[in-house]
């Protein structure tokens, strides 16, 4: 237990399809907590579970077993307009966007603040307004979706999830259907609500560069169960189950994963550097100290959501070397040797 | 007036040419009242369809399978037969089995189902993913039915009236043989039994005439309201 309540618990959720009288797994049960503020997400390669995991927690899907906590209530079996209540609080957004192609970008983003009585119109075209402004669409208002590009789109949805001062927002692949620099900027824009808004979002995806960019925590979804779960960038740098390896060497090297170093002399050392340690000159340190040598084969120096991190890949050569390891290990480096 | 007319010339067997443009009059009367009623019937027909089919949003084999035997067996009748079929149940509603007031019931009947067909299909081109998305943000199926399927359907639903308002037309003409009036009444009393090839020229080219501007209207309308 930890000492303060997670705003989303998820305890021992299950759920299976019946398909021709057979009862086909799609999660395997669960156990997730998710803070509030906190931008968590969940990685998975198609049919993983993690879209059924995701709509367990506005119960567009029901769990076969296990329950759905929010804020300390047990919602697994409500409906009716108490189920209502607690999906306009969860708002969500979707791969190919869903819009409504008959209205505006105005009308679509007022949509759901027309659900539900109590609302004048002044107040919803003040709203809508805010809304226009904050996604940066003010001057598309009138238009149709058909009219805006995939990047528009999706910030249309945005604004329509944000509409009702929601808690928590849900992110179905959100990017997926997008290029690079427009996933980077709606990307930008759900960091920005995070922050300035203190909401908490959840999103799935299968871009492990998704989650390096915007998440704090992330689960790793496989054949419908949780393989790994911590913060990104204990699990970016150090991933221990197979399928987190391979999304983390997707992202550094493309699809073709690792290269072949098989004809390079030396030992084939991986160097992570994390935090202010990121900018430290302790390789240079570590060289002049020891007197080794190193061939630099790979390497990435980026940052992890906020924090700074350093992968390299080298071949070290020197009669020193332990002397050099322990050196970058009392420096605060993670080193491992790469087997070959 | 000693040269006959240019009417006369060519449609000698015409004489009175108010009686054409009554069978115009009430061939539209019935195609507008049927259409109507149709539409009325036919549209939460359609919805209800939809609803009750698979993965929807009531999903409801039993409905679904009731309520479509009803609409295959009435589709399944050809409309002569139909109409006669239907002869009691018409004078019990109407008081009537001929004109206008006769037809209306038959063509209603003939002509529902396969609209509420219509419907259905496009009801199911509206992406699923809309609909979740409704969902998601709290919407009753009532609200999600009013403000999300019917809407985004709605070019779906002008081009299924249009085709529907065809095949009344079509049907009328049909309503003619047993006494229904109109222009289908005009073409087969006249031209068909009374041997007048003039009659039948006349009243098909207005056929023609109606079945065209029928479909423009409804292009028309389709054009303006798709934003895709």
């Amino acid at each position: 237990m930890t000492d303060h309540p997670a705003l989303i618990t998820l305890k021992a959720v299950a759920k299976s399809y019946r398909v021709r009288g057979r009862d086909i797994p799609a999660l395997q049960p669960t156990d997730l907590a998710i803070d509030a503020g906190e931008v968590f997400g969940i990685i998975g390669h198609s049919g993983a579970g993690k879209s059924t995991l995701l709509r367990l927690i506005n119960l567009l899907e029901r769990p076969t077993a296990g329950r759905v906590v929010i804020e300390g209530a047990d919602v697994t079996g409500i409906d009716g307009a108490a189920l209502r209540d607690l999906r306009a609080g969860i708002g969500m957004i979707f791969q190919h966007f869903n819009l409504l192609s008959s209205r505006t970008v105005r009308e679509n983003i007022a949509f759901p603040l027309r659900l539900r009585p109590g609302m004048d119109e002044a107040a919803i075209n003040l709203r809508v307004q805010e809304l226009l402004e904050r996604v940066g669409l003010a001057g598309h208002a009138d238009n149709y979706p058909a009219q805006l590009s995939g990047g528009q789109k999706q910030r249309v949805g945005i604004a329509r999830a944000l509409a009702n001062k929601p808690r928590v927002l849900l992110c179905d692949e959100a990017t997926s259907a997008l290029d690079p620099q427009t996933t980077a900027s709606v990307l930008d824009l759900l960091l920005d609500i995070n922050r300035e808004l203190g909401l908490t979002i959840v999103l799935i995806t299968h871009e492990m560069d998704v989650i390096r960019r915007v998440c704090d925590r992330v689960a790793v979804l496989d054949a419908g169960r949780v393989v790994e779960l911590g913060n990104v960038v204990d699990v970016f740098l150090h991933p221990e189950h197979p399928t987190t390896r391979r999304f983390v060497s997707e992202a550094e090297h493309g699809d073709e994963g690792g290269p072949d170093y098989s004809g390079v002399a030396g030992n084939l050392m991986r160097l992570s550097f994390r935090g202010e340690t990121t900018y430290a000159p302790t390789l240079s340190e570590v060289v002049r100290d020891t007197g080794i040598e190193y061939n630099l084969l790979s390497g990435r120096i980026d940052r992890i959501k906020d924090i700074p991190y350093g992968q390299l890949t080298l071949a070290m050569r020197g009669e020193r070397m332990d002397a050099a390891v322990a050196q970058l290990r009392a420096a605060g480096v993670v080193v491992q040797e790469i087997a070959r | 007036m000693n040269a006959p007319s240019l009417l006369q010339q060519w449609f000698p067997n015409i004489t009175d040419w108010t009686e054409i443009g009554q069978a115009c009059i009430d061939t539209l009367l019935m195609l507008g009242g049927s259409l109507l009623l149709t539409v009325v019937i036919g549209l939460p027909l359609g919805v209800w369809l939809f609803l009750a089919s698979r993965d929807q949003l009531h999903d409801s084999p039993r409905s679904y399978a009731a309520l479509s035997l009803v609409v295959n067996v009435l589709r399944s009748i050809p409309f002569i037969i139909l109409m006669i079929l239907l002869m009691p149940l018409t004078f019990f509603l109407m008081r009537a089995t001929i004109g206008i007031r006769g037809a209306i019931p038959p063509l209603v009947i003939g002509a529902a189902p396969f609209f509420a067909r219509l419907v259905e299909s496009s009801l199911r081109e509206v992406g699923a993913g809309v609909v979740e998305a409704s969902q998601a943000m709290g919407a009753t199926t009532g609200q999600i039915v009013r403000r999300v399927l019917l809407p985004e359907a709605r070019a779906g639903i002008v081009a299924a009236i249009t085709v529907t308002a065809i095949a009344l037309v079509g049907y009328t003409a049909m309503g003619g043989i047993i006494g229904a009036g109109g222009l289908g009444s005009l073409a087969y009393q006249y031209g068909y039994l009374g041997y007048k090839p003039d009659y039948m020229l006349v009243t098909v080219a207005l056929l023609v005439l109606l079945v065209q501007l029928l479909q423009m209207l409804g292009d028309a309308i389709v054009r303006r309201m798709s934003h895709r």
